[in-house]
């Protein structure tokens, strides 16, 4: 039962084979089994997820239900949740209870699914591995001492070790797209302004962006139906008409132009990585895609121009962790200027610390243009080079990241190294595009993500792609030994 | 790029965060690998390039100025961590 999709669970909630009181039940009993090993989840809601399963069962009975009903996952704990505990991954944020839903955690509730607990991530989303949580690492269900991603490692990890059959996630640099890819999942960034932010603890708030973490491309569809969306609350958020994302899904995908940018192929990456990674597009050429060779030529200049922009937006966020109005505060504080110091550098941890200097340092006076401007200019570059890329192709495809998934402890000690992690990915928040990464094989016993990157607003046609792909493959079904009582 | 121990401490300030004299050397090396590897932007000329901070290049949209949200102070404050009558208590400020 807990290998199933969501689009399986759905099928038989709605034709009476299981209760969601009976699945929910399932999904945290697996949970609570294999949590102690993998620390997917910062908090589980036993209470709560019972109270919406009866809910949904009873809407079933009414036959009122949605495709989504009854349908267990958890949520990153960036997303505020009212009344329960929303950490962020922050000692910052222990004793936090919203009080308010965010805007992608009332949709889902409103579409009848039953959260059972909120996931492990990296201290408010900086980090690529979730070894930067105060509530220690999550880890790798295929192999217990690699790391799983970040920052949305706990999501990941669950949803790989069928835990949960979903998640929700964000990404600002790859922080969806990467753990699913180290983990052998799903994973869909969205285009920028298609996922409300409220309610999403901000990080970097123009390149931040919620999505779906699922076993299947279908799935990712079916989450997206319900999370995208105009919000009037998120000033960043796009007036749209809403789309189907699952209707493209069976389109035929002959004569698509996929583009392969020989930046993402370089001798830097893992040679195994590159292999699975061309089988992949192999079996795309084999349905009729035309494969052209195109060029990223400031690929390189990404990492650099996200780590001014994103720890500039971080250190302006995180300002309003202050001791006052919510969040920890130290004991006996002398005087004010005391109660922020020292609040601030107890509550937070060593990587938060490192991107607020950063970004405090190239905001300061005399340095501005020197890095935030530079930076805002090269962004442009970046996003000059994918808008060159489009007009040749529909859409880019590579591994989601230069090597499978790095030991536990491995980069801590390196921050820099850490970051070249995200090279594949951070572009794509850059220029606020969508893409996608499904699993495409395995690279030393590790899973391998394809990354696919779309112009503005064509997730529909990544999904498509993704799910031709799952329709021919079967990684997506793999699940690491271990996790199966 | 090095950064020398006064601009550290410059940085933790502009911050709000307290660092310790020992530590010092330690983010002194850690921000200045960042900042060197940052520093690959130099090398590209800008000048014709108009930065950009909104990836679709759309305005934030304004609303109305008009009342959304009742006064919720007492369930906004209940996450304090020290209030009294409605005010958030901080250290004295002034004598």
């Amino acid at each position: 039962m807990y290998t199933h999709t969501l689009a399986e669970l759905s099928k038989l909630l709605n034709d009476g084979s299981i209760s969601s009181v009976e699945l929910t039940k399932l999904y945290y009993e697996r949970c609570q089994t294999y949590n102690s090993e993998l620390n997917c989840f910062i908090t589980l809601t036993p209470e709560s997820a019972m109270e919406s399963a009866r809910t949904a069962d009873a809407l079933i009975a009414k036959k009122q239900n949605g495709p989504l009903t009854g349908i267990p996952f958890a949520h990153k704990d960036i997303f505020c949740t009212q009344g329960t505990k929303t950490s962020c991954g922050s000692k910052m944020l222990d004793n936090f209870l919203p009080p308010y839903d965010a805007t992608v955690v009332k949709k889902l509730g409103d579409a009848g699914m039953v959260c059972i607990g909120k996931t492990n991530m990296d201290e408010f989303a900086m980090g690529s591995s979730t070894e930067n949580s105060y509530y220690g690492p999550t880890k790798n269900p295929w192999d217990v001492s690699k790391v799983p991603g970040g920052s949305s490692g706990g999501s990941s990890s669950a949803v790989a070790a069928r835990l949960i059959p979903a998640a929700t996630g964000t990404d600002t640099g790859g922080s969806i797209r990467q753990p699913a890819a180290l983990c052998g999942i799903t994973g869909l960034k969205p285009t920028y302004g298609t996922v409300s932010r409220f309610g999403m603890i901000a990080f970097a708030s123009s390149l931040d962006q919620g999505g779906p973490m699922t076993q299947t491309a279908e799935d990712a569809a079916m989450i997206m139906n319900a999370i995208a969306g105009f919000d009037v609350n998120d000033s960043t958020s796009l007036e749209r008409e809403n789309v189907d994302y699952t209707t493209n899904l069976n389109d035929s995908i002959e004569g698509v132009r996929i583009g392969l940018p020989k930046q993402y192929f370089s001798a830097d990456v893992d040679p195994k990585t590159i292999e699975q990674i061309k089988d992949a597009i192999g079996l795309y050429e084999q349905a009729g895609a035309k494969i052209i060779d195109i060029d990223l030529p400031n690929t390189s200049l990404s990492i650099p121009a996200y780590y001014v922009v994103a720890p500039a937006e971080a250190s302006s966020n995180l300002s309003r962790f202050d001791g006052v109005r919510f969040g920890y505060r130290c004991d006996d504080p002398v005087d004010l200027l005391d109660l922020y110091c020292r609040s601030r550098s107890e509550g937070f941890g060593n990587e938060v610390k490192r991107r607020i200097m950063i970004g405090a340092y190239v905001l300061s006076a005399g340095y501005y243009d020197a890095y935030y401007l530079k930076a805002q200019k090269i962004r442009r570059m970046i996003r000059d080079d994918f808008q060159s890329a489009f007009k040749e192709v529909d859409v880019i495809m590579g591994p989601t990241t230069p090597a499978p998934a790095f030991g536990l402890n491995e980069l801590l000690d390196d921050p820099v190294q850490m970051y070249l992690a995200d090279i594949f990915t951070v572009s794509v928040n850059l220029a606020g595009l969508p893409a996608i990464s499904i699993p495409a094989g395995f690279a030393s016993n590790l899973p391998v993500g394809l990354q696919i990157i779309g112009n503005y607003f064509s997730e529909p046609s990544l999904l498509n792609l993704a799910h031709q792909f799952q329709q021919t493959t079967d990684w997506h079904k793999k699940m690491p030994e271990g996790f199966r009582s | 790029m090095t950064l020398d121990r006064k601009q550290i401490e410059d940085i933790a300030m502009l911050a709000r965060l307290s660092i310790k004299e020992d530590d010092i050397p330690v983010h002194q090396t850690e921000l200045g690998e960042i900042l060197k590897m940052v520093e690959q932007m130099k090398s590209v000329d800008t000048d014709a390039i108009e930065p950009l901070a909104h990836p679709l290049e759309i305005d934030a949209r304004l609303r109305p100025d008009t009342i959304t949200e009742e006064n919720q102070r007492e369930k906004n404050q209940k996450m304090a961590p020290q209030t009294q009558d409605g005010y958030y208590l901080v250290p004295k400020v002034i004598e």
